[in-house]
């Protein structure tokens, strides 16, 4: 009887494959009737989490709950939900008819009413007098209308939709954007979405998910995903921003791009590392230097229908992004504010990168499964753990991947005004975090360096498992 | 997915008969190969084959024959499929079909009929018709997949060519003759393995009087000599064995899918 | 003038390639009993061949009737066997995978001489009298690999989501195999079974090997100790000619029909 509410209830969900986590300790709670997005890049884990609400795999650790009741181990055509698949997946044998009529022909509905509900979805879907046709015969966008009918004539109390407009152009996917938020309405159930479209998922959603890396990044209403991103992922992944690297002097007074900024975000204490994001459209350009809180250089300009974007290099030697109304010519000295209510302040997930580690001899230590020359060390027994510590910047990526201790490849990328952050998975599954001027490109492979100067080692004194 | 898995077993009839009609047999052969007729262990079958002149002989012909044809049919295939392939040269499907439909028929009624054909016109029955016959068989198996590969070939691959300056016989020597050596390979496979292999038809069409390989194989397990006969089978896998390995590092070699 | 040759080229092969079939076809259509003496048009080989009113009382055709069983028997087995197999062989990951799919190539690639003799060998081996069902069965391994071969890539082809939308949908396993996955598969199963039928049908040298001592002829056997005793049974005339018209009839409909069939999807 807890929480009747809560139409999926999806609790601690972990799922492997082989070495790969793919869902790493999801719980979602899905209040009935809600247009729910889970949004994020590809191989974030969205679409397995919404293959495991359907049926088609088993968590391997975990509760799934629909409407109160345990579904976790309930094969999928016993299930209260119904899919609409991103390459529609509709049988190519049948024609549109059939197709609808699929489920409910399973479920021994007497045909007078398979035929009135078939023809009741088929208006829904604006679809009407396509019966008779082949499915192969159908344009994309109405391959997907019939995906939808079939699945929505089940009358499932979830409808799961996974990434179901991407194949489609994109003056089609808008209308079937607006299609989609009329559907939800007039069914009242519970639609599940699940897209990569940050667009799509801002405009469709009363709640969004975002995703990452088999983790929850955030959960929040669109404007509050928009506003408020809780991290630097986050921020990156929704929208345009300026991420920038910054110290919280104290409560309400940040330093970022060599300037000090007020704020309105306290707590983080004193002197502390932060990340700050400043939306593109939040920085405020004029032309009087003197009411300016900084200035910055015109770099470039760039018509983009409504606004124009701009990219400006501040007086610290900042780049920043900035999209105004007013063109700016290149070359021209301008003057930036930004306002307190703009400037979101978020903690660092980490300031250096952090692997467990194990001393070899006296000037050798193991982590990422590789024995790294160190500086002498002192005070150290062999095969003692220990906490190794290397700061962003003093990891060196070169070109010739064979040339590296340990090979991997570029895995994410933020631009932090004046250098990029970057992800680097390694072929052994770890993450390694660096800051580089280079500019590398996502997927590219790279070869890693640590020079034994820039090896720290810290006892670690509670003993990790 | 774990529904689907379970599926997996379904295939376990299929290994059980692959097991028992395919692995078995192949290692009864090398079993009979390496026992005398009583059943001990020996090697005897097999320095009876490369110590007799006759099997040796009629050895190296079945493969002499078998690279002959091969090449032979390369020759006059290629040309044959790049013309059917070629849209400029050849526009009527007709002709790919008559290309292709001896495949479909019976080589035996096919071998008859040209033996037949040479018994008629006075020719005498030896080598060369049975090289010949042996090209007359074959040759479709040949022009068919060069022609597919060909057919399917991308022709921007012949337009980005020519686009960067290469004249068309330069497309065909640079671009066109690499793309298309994984059908050459395959029909290579399909012409050189049955001809290497095959008995009944060179008796067709040497009446007689010429045996190869395959004609000895035959003899010696029809009179019951198994494990000579298997012996000299094991001889023939490892032939073939090594014709296909050629046609894997081919594909590895030119990377082509 | 390029073309010109170029058919040239191509009309002279097929000339010289269809001479022996052509010659046979022209010589069905006189009652001559040696080949190349035309002794007036008769139709009398033909009424022959369907009467059964020849010399080898009918031995022909009991041939012609073991062949087409057999490759009926052959063909069916195979296609229900090499289906299923394939279902299971597309669900299945790693090392076992490759193990059965390269046994399946076996048979493929072997020449049929090899097949044939491992076969006798085996029934040797196992001391099974050899006959019409060692037939069927060495039949069977060497028709269900191409069985395989064609359903296979179906299944990989299909978009892995519709089996599970008929899940979804709420069809348990069975119904989504029965009403939606064989159904997908069966242009594979089609084109399966008529490869292995025709395969079936060519074979000579494992038939030769399994059929034992017992008299069982196909047609491949038939033809082959016919001409080994010399002179060809003139009958055979006019069914090597039937069967190379009903051959070419059929793919030229199927030649036209496919292309019919791209005409419309390209509309």
């Amino acid at each position: 009887m807890e929480n009747k509410e809560y139409i999926i209830e999806l609790n601690n969900i972990s799922k492997s494959f082989g070495d790969k986590v793919i869902l790493d300790d999801v719980s979602i709670k899905v209040k009935k009737g809600e247009f729910v997005t889970i949004l994020g890049p590809s191989g974030c884990g969205k679409t397995t989490l919404l293959r495991l609400l359907a049926g088609f795999g088993q968590a391997d650790k975990g509760e799934i709950k629909i409407n109160g009741k345990d579904y976790t181990d309930i094969p999928p055509h016993e299930r209260p939900v119904n899919t609409v698949f991103q390459r529609y997946a509709l049988f190519p044998h049948l024609d549109v008819y059939e197709n609808i009529a699929f489920g409910l022909k399973l479920q021994k509905v007497p045909a007078p009413e398979i035929d009135k509900c078939v023809r009741r979805v088929l208006k829904m879907v604006s679809m009407t007098d396509y019966e008779d046709r082949d499915v192969e015969s159908l344009s994309g966008g109405q391959q997907q209308r019939v995906a939808i009918a079939r699945a929505i004539a089940n009358q499932p109390k979830v409808l799961l939709l996974d990434e179901p407009l991407a194949a489609l152009d994109l003056k089609m996917r808008k209308d079937m954007q607006i299609e989609l938020k009329e559907m939800h309405k007039k069914l009242g159930i519970t639609f599940i979405y699940v897209t990569h479209d940050q667009e799509e998922a801002l405009t469709l959603s009363d709640t969004i998910i975002v995703m990452n890396e088999g983790k929850i990044q955030q959960i929040g209403t669109p404007t509050d995903i928009y506003n408020e991103p809780q991290n630097s992922f986050v921020a990156d992944f929704i929208g345009e921003s300026n991420i920038l690297n910054g110290t919280m002097i104290k409560d309400k007074l940040v330093e970022f791009v060599g300037h000090e900024f007020e704020c309105i975000d306290e707590g983080f204490g004193e002197n502390a590392p932060v990340d700050v994001v400043v939306r593109p459209e939040d920085i405020y350009i004029v032309r009087n230097l003197e009411s300016a809180q900084f200035t910055a250089t015109v770099k470039s300009c760039t018509f983009k229908g409504v606004h124009y974007e701009m990219y400006v290099d501040t007086d610290k030697g900042y780049e920043l992004m900035i999209q105004d109304y007013n063109a700016f010519a290149p070359e021209q000295e301008v003057g930036l504010i930004i306002r307190p209510a703009d400037i979101q302040v978020m903690h660092k997930e980490r300031t250096c990168n952090t692997f467990e580690g194990e001393i070899v001899d006296e000037t050798h230590v193991k982590f990422l499964d590789e024995t790294f020359e160190s500086l002498p060390l002192e005070g150290f027994k062999e095969g003692e753990k220990v906490q190794v510590q290397v700061d962003f910047s003093k990891v060196d990526l070169i070109d010739h991947v064979e040339d590296g201790m340990l090979e991997g490849d570029v895995h994410f990328i933020i631009y932090k005004g004046d250098h990029y952050h970057l992800t680097i998975l390694t072929d052994e599954g770890y993450h390694i975090w660096v800051d580089t001027t280079d500019i590398w490109d996502k997927g590219d492979l790279v070869g890693i360096n640590i020079a034994p100067a820039d090896i720290k080692i810290v006892k670690c004194n509670e003993h990790n498992d | 997915m774990s529904i689907m898995t379970k599926r997996s077993t379904w295939a376990l009839p299929y290994a059980i008969f692959l097991l028992l009609f395919v692995a078995l047999p192949l290692i009864i052969i090398i079993l009979y190969a390496f026992q005398d007729s009583s059943g001990n262990f020996t090697f005897g079958n097999f320095v009876k084959f490369f110590t007799d002149a006759d099997a040796i002989g009629t050895f190296a012909l079945s493969l002499e024959v078998a690279i002959e044809n091969t090449i032979i049919c390369i020759l006059l295939g290629y040309p044959a499929a790049w013309i059917l392939a070629n849209r400029k040269l050849n526009r009527s499907t007709i002709t790919v079909v008559l290309f292709i439909m001896p495949m479909w028929i019976n080589a035996l009624m096919r071998t008859l009929a040209t033996a037949e054909l040479f018994h008629m016109l006075g020719i005498q029955l030896g080598k060369g018709t049975l090289l010949v016959g042996m090209v007359y068989d074959y040759l479709p198996f040949m022009i068919y997949p060069i022609y597919n590969i060909l057919n399917k070939m991308d022709k921007s691959y012949a337009e980005a060519a020519s686009d960067l300056g290469a004249t068309p016989w330069q497309v065909f020597w640079k671009v066109q003759v690499p793309l298309s050596m994984p059908g050459v390979v395959s029909g290579i496979m399909m012409v050189f393995m049955p001809t290497v292999s095959t008995f009944a038809i060179s008796e067709f069409l040497t009446n007689n009087k010429i045996k190869l390989f395959g004609t000895i194989i035959q003899e010696n397990i029809n009179s019951s000599m198994w494990n000579y006969g298997a012996a000299l089978s094991l001889v023939m896998l490892i032939i073939i064995g090594i014709t296909s390995l050629l046609q894997d590092n081919k594909k590895e070699v030119n990377g082509v899918v | 003038m390029k073309k010109f040759f170029a058919q040239c080229y191509i009309w002279l092969l097929l000339v010289v390639l269809y001479a022996p079939i052509v010659f046979i076809g022209i010589f069905s259509f006189t009652g001559s009993k040696v080949l190349g003496n035309w002794t007036g048009f008769s139709t009398k080989l033909y009424t022959n061949l369907f009467t059964g009113d020849m010399q080898g009382t009918g031995s022909l055709m009991s041939a012609i009737e073991n062949t087409i069983i057999i490759a009926l028997i052959a063909a069916s087995v195979a296609t229900l066997l090499g289906t299923v197999a394939a279902i299971g062989i597309h669900n299945m990951r790693g090392r076992g995978k490759q193990a059965i799919s390269f046994l399946n190539s076996i048979p493929i690639l072997n020449p049929d001489i090899i097949t044939g003799v491992s076969l006798f060998l085996l029934f040797v081996f196992l001391h099974i009298s050899q006959g019409y069902v060692t037939v069927v069965l060495a039949h069977i391994t060497l028709c269900t690999p191409y069985v395989v071969l064609n359903v296979l890539p179906r299944l990989t082809q299909m978009n892995p989501n519709i089996y599970e939308a008929a899940l979804d949908l709420g069809a348990t396993p069975f119904q989504a195999l029965k009403k939606v996955l064989l159904p997908m598969l069966k242009p594979g199963m089609i084109s399966g079974f008529i490869l292995a039928f025709t395969m079936s049908l060519d074979d000579f040298a494992i038939t030769f090997f399994t059929r034992g001592t017992v008299g069982l002829d196909t047609l491949s056997t038939y033809i082959y100790t016919d001409a080994r005793k010399g002179g060809l049974t003139p009958e055979l005339r006019p069914l090597i000619t039937l069967m190379f018209v009903g051959v070419l009839v059929l793919l030229i409909v199927i030649n036209i029909r496919a292309m019919r069939n791209a005409k419309n999807n390209a509309q």
